[in-house]
């Protein structure tokens, strides 16, 4: 019995000191990296234009934010599983999301392209895709996009658990083509690897899918929180933030940020 | 490979040292996390097998139902399965019972919820070890000691468990080097901050894919490798009262 | 319980059920016949050779097959885009697909846990039933091929029948690189429907089936060869 209480002990120590205490206000993001959006540098921070902006907009409400990861396939189940508060990671506020849960004000909204080799087809139908392979991150609103459009005329679809495993089996050839929201495209596309492949445009729009921008997303209950959050990002687009953003980024012009209110 | 080594003298690549520009702190993060995660997973499944080997022995109809159940559906199904359905479906259920006891909502991070997990699945591996371990004591044993008036309970403390704890070993040091190779899989999880976790972000941040795998491939081995060289040391220690030939 | 999307996505089960038996099928099989040799070489063979057997397996089973098979795909992924030239070659469809790099890290990784569980097999056929093939005349590679093998495989059975329950429940990592497999299905409906648990569940009893099944499969075959004891 003395092993057996030992155990036991050491196993409730160990349970409890996993349980580390919440911080005020805790936004789940998706565990691969997405830049220029949020990623996990080498000195195990969090940085990138997203978490910044996470940062301002929480300053804004007067409160302490932190940054969870989680697979993104799995974001909304663990939302809604009151595993963090809000998600916070260039989730597009489509119609099927918006019957799970709340969206805040759209604090960013740029463009869904496709992705392939230079000198690809600009002018692309659905017919383009026939036979060829599209990498997706699974979860995605351009997943969703992919299965309606361009699945139905041919496309073969791989679905991968994050974007840079993507943009990986592109570089390495696995895939034909990526169908991917634009800016965060861009580091791959400007990076050496990224000299491959190019910009082939925009998909047509269609907004119940690809929805119109991102926006924080919160349980419907949360209806308190919500407010909260709308007035901080409108607080923080007043006072320039997201534009002071985009230009630490170089991202300027290419995306819209939230308006001033 | 060119893909591992930059050119230019330096043996170990920059991404790969300590500080703010390298990812192998982060990764020693990760490796002690994985360590932390299997050792808390390993001793919550030793704990629920104990239960669960005793209810399937000693237990009446409903307990040994429920423990066969319990590890025949367990063992049954694919880890990763289980580990992606008991994180996000189990902490509903633990929640659900912390509000039935009037606890408010219990957030469990990512870590504890991987530790649950595993721990969990761990059970009904350890039940299956516990309870073919006490089925090899020799029955004589436990009749002496009936015979000398001792309560099951008495019974069971004194000569079942010391006697079983060497037959258990083996089957035991198997669990724990397959728990340390399944705290990767909690990667599906996105959460819990452990080594295979650690070696996807940095992969993926630096692109080079083929250096970190290997790496990590290497910490891995070390861990199982250390957890082999005790292992056998402590089923020597524990086996020394025994005869050579046992 | 939601089982709405069930009349949709349940078409997609079959051909997931297919892939996933393709895996464990090829995975056994030539797991089991790269064994042979690793397991052999332990019990007759050069030293060396034995240790290199030896070190094999036991690297194998110290790593996490989830590594395994990452440093396969998206390992040798990262040197594809060095060489072009490689798309055009006869090689490419193989070296596109997920699916020949899921066979290929299960092939290595079961055969290093059966390797030793064939060299426990050779072990434990009696040394008469060997002497009395030479004795018969028989060459080295007869004795092999006529007793020592078939013997000792018999009697490996069971353990390959539970490293095939093994290499079921390892098969949904292939789902993690891009394989349709059948716990891909539950990923598909969850991104069209946002629905987790059921599919998941649905999964699970897929699998606990298939368990079901194969332990039959192997308790009957153990029973077609008795052996004698």
């Amino acid at each position: 019995m003395k092993r057996f209480k030992t155990l036991l002990i050491a196993a409730a120590a160990f349970a409890a000191f996993s349980s580390v205490a919440m911080a005020d206000i805790v936004f789940g993001t998706d565990a691969a990296p997405y830049p220029p959006f949020t990623s996990q540098n080498a000195a195990g921070e969090w940085e990138g234009w997203e978490y910044e902006a996470m940062l301002g907009v929480c300053a804004e409400m007067n409160e302490k934010c932190t940054m969870v990861p989680i697979a993104w396939d799995g974001i909304i189940p663990a939302l809604l599983e009151k595993k963090f508060d809000g998600i916070f990671g260039s989730m597009a506020m489509n119609d099927k999301r918006k019957l799970q849960i709340n969206f805040s004000e759209m604090y960013y909204d740029s463009t869904t392209v496709v992705i392939g080799p230079k000198g690809g087809e600009k002018n692309f139908t659905p017919e383009t895709f026939n036979g060829k392979t599209i990498g997706i991150q699974a979860g995605t609103s351009n997943a969703n996009y992919v299965e309606k459009y361009y699945v139905p005329t041919g496309a073969i679809v791989k679905a991968y658990k994050g974007q840079d495993e993507v943009n990986a089996d592109l570089l390495a050839g696995r895939i034909d083509f990526i169908v991917a929201d634009a800016v965060a495209l861009k580091p791959f596309l400007d990076s050496s690897e990224g000299a491959c492949c190019d910009v082939l445009g925009a998909v047509p729009m269609d907004v119940a899918i690809l929805g119109n921008g991102v926006g924080v997303g919160l349980r419907k209950e949360d209806t308190a929180l919500l407010e909260k959050i709308n007035a901080a990002i409108k607080a923080f687009a007043n006072k320039g933030g997201f534009e002071a953003l985009s230009k630490k980024y170089k991202l300027e012009g290419l995306m819209l940020t939230a308006a001033k209110g | 490979m060119v893909a591992v080594f930059q050119p230019g003298g330096n043996m170990i690549p920059e991404v790969l040292t300590f500080g703010r520009t390298g990812f192998a702190d982060e990764l020693l993060r990760g490796a002690l996390m994985t360590v932390y995660i299997a050792a808390a997973a390993f001793m919550l499944g030793l704990f629920l097998g104990q239960f669960g080997a005793m209810a399937k022995l000693y237990g009446g109809p409903i307990s040994r139902l429920v423990a066969g159940f319990y590890t025949t559906v367990i063992r049954g199904i694919p880890e990763l399965v289980l580990i992606l359905f008991l994180f996000f479906a189990g902490t509903r259920g633990i929640s659900a019972v912390g509000q039935a006891v009037g606890y408010g909502p219990i957030q469990v991070n990512g870590t504890l919820a991987a530790i649950l997990v595993l721990g969990f699945v761990q059970g009904a591996y350890s039940t299956e070890v516990f309870r073919g371990a006490i089925l090899a004591v020799p029955i004589g044993q436990i009749e002496a000691a009936r015979a000398f008036g001792m309560s099951r309970f008495q019974t069971f403390y004194r000569i079942i468990f010391p006697a079983m704890l060497p037959n258990a070993i083996p089957g035991l040091a198997n669990l724990w080097l397959s728990v340390i190779k399944d705290t990767s899989l909690i990667v599906v999880t996105g959460a819990g901050g452990e080594l295979f976790q650690a070696t996807k972000t940095a992969a993926g941040f630096t692109k080079r894919y083929f250096l970190f795998y290997l790496v990590s491939g290497i910490i891995y081995l070390v861990l199982t490798l250390t957890s082999n060289f005790l292992l056998v040391r402590l089923e020597r220690y524990v086996r020394r009262s025994q005869s050579k030939l046992a | 319980m939601d089982w709405s999307w069930l009349p949709k996505f349940l078409p997609l089960l079959p051909h997931g059920i297919f892939v996933t038996i393709q895996l464990l099928v090829l995975t056994m099989v030539f797991g089991v016949l790269l064994a042979i040799p690793l397991g052999l070489v332990q019990v007759t063979g050069p030293k060396w050779l034995a240790s290199l057997a030896r070190g094999y397996c036991t690297l194998l089973r110290g790593t996490p097959l989830l590594i395994q098979l990452y440093l396969l795909y998206y390992g040798l992924g990262s040197v594809f885009s060095s060489y072009p030239e490689l798309r055009q070659s006869i090689f490419w469809p193989i070296l596109r697909e997920g699916y020949y790099y899921a066979v290929l890290a299960f092939v290595l990784n079961e055969a290093g846990y059966m390797g030793e569980i064939m060299r426990g097999a050779f072990l434990s056929v009696p040394k008469g039933e060997l002497e009395a093939a030479r004795a018969y005349g028989m060459s080295p590679f007869q004795v092999l091929r006529r007793v020592w093998l078939p013997r000792a495989f018999r009697n490996a059975l069971p353990a390959i029948g539970g490293e095939t329950i093994l290499t079921l429940k390892a098969t949904p990592l292939a789902a993690l690189v891009t394989v349709v497999d059948i716990f891909s299905v539950a990923d598909r409906v969850r991104q069209e429907t946002y629905i987790i648990y059921e599919p998941l569940i649905m999964v699970m009893m897929v699998y606990l089936i298939l368990t079901f099944i194969i332990t039959r499969i192997f308790g009957h075959i153990e029973r077609q060869i008795p052996v004698r004891h």
